[in-house]
């Protein structure tokens, strides 16, 4: 029941994408060129999308679970740290580059395009590469704090 | 490449993206961040949680492909960059948003909306290193992109 739910609002959410265009790059490249051909498309996207999770968020806080039954799974950290903003930095430079962040590029398996299977599998390791740092972060901690 | 500037599509597939994102929240409890979805999907740190990351990313495709089907793709696909610059830019995604824990999903649709000072903070970051990136790509080195 959960994956099948799950697996419906992944395809509305692989309609919308589609639908506002950002599974185009280069529509999603000229939204970034701010000082070229602008096209400030995306952030109508966004600023719809906000106008819906926000009042959902807001409903959610004041419930102990989900509907079908799931205590709410909702980050906690507040704090800004290097990775965070690292992160941020680098997961901009690859979406400049490219004109693609992971939502549209899955959506875009659709099209069968072999650009897209090169960005995907460039993707999976990039993800597979800092799963692999991470594991080797928590297995040797770099200040020693943890030895007791 | 210049594209139009499209409006009306943008807030219908925008409604429907923060439809999706209310969805999964209220329904599963789960943050409709497509690059932590991917990530955990690959690597769960949990059991019992693979399931449903991996029907949420396999719906992606599928909704995607009967919308352009649907619309007739008005606004069509286009990749301009060379196969180098592809695998450099899905690396860089790749670890971008694991080692940054979000994209434009997760910090930028959900995080914002949850009112996150994190999540807040990543997405004018990567904003703005973007734009930087595209700047310097198009108008300083004239990659055609």
């Amino acid at each position: 029941m959960r994956s099948a739910v799950a697996a419906l609002w992944g395809m509305v959410f692989g309609v919308g994408l589609a639908i506002s265009g950002m599974t185009n790059p280069a529509k999603v490249l000229a939204f970034l060129d701010v000082f070229g051909s602008w096209d400030p498309t995306l952030a109508f996207v966004m600023g719809a999308g906000l106008a819906v999770s926000g009042p959902a968020f807001a409903y959610a806080r004041r419930r102990e679970r989900a509907w079908l039954g799931d205590a709410f799974a909702l980050p906690t950290r507040q704090d800004l740290d290097a990775s965070l903003l690292g992160g941020a930095a680098l997961f901009g430079i690859g979406w400049g580059l490219v004109g693609l962040c992971p939502g549209p590029t899955l959506a875009n398996l659709a099209r069968g395009s072999t650009e897209i299977l090169l960005f995907i599998a460039a993707m999976l390791a990039g993800v597979a590469i800092d799963h692999g740092r991470a594991r080797w972060a928590r297995a040797s901690p770099s200040d020693g704090s943890s030895c007791t | 490449m210049d594209t139009p500037f499209t409006p009306i599509a943008g807030l219908v597939g925008g409604l429907l993206i923060g439809l999706a994102s209310a969805g999964l929240l209220l329904t599963n409890g789960r943050i409709a961040g497509v690059s932590g979805i991917l990530g955990r999907g690959l690597f769960p740190a949990a059991t019992g949680e693979r399931g449903w990351r991996i029907a949420f990313l396999a719906g992606l495709p599928l909704g995607a492909g009967l919308a352009i089907a649907v619309t007739g793709d008005p606004h069509g696909f286009a990749i301009t960059s060379r196969p180098a610059l592809l695998v450099a830019g899905g690396l860089l995604v790749g670890i971008g948003t694991q080692l940054g824990s979000g994209c434009t999903s997760g910090h930028g649709v959900c995080g914002i909306a949850r009112g996150s000072r994190r999540s807040v903070t990543a997405t004018v970051t990567f904003m703005t290193v973007a734009a930087i990136t595209v700047f310097v790509m198009r108008h300083v080195f004239g990659v055609p992109s």
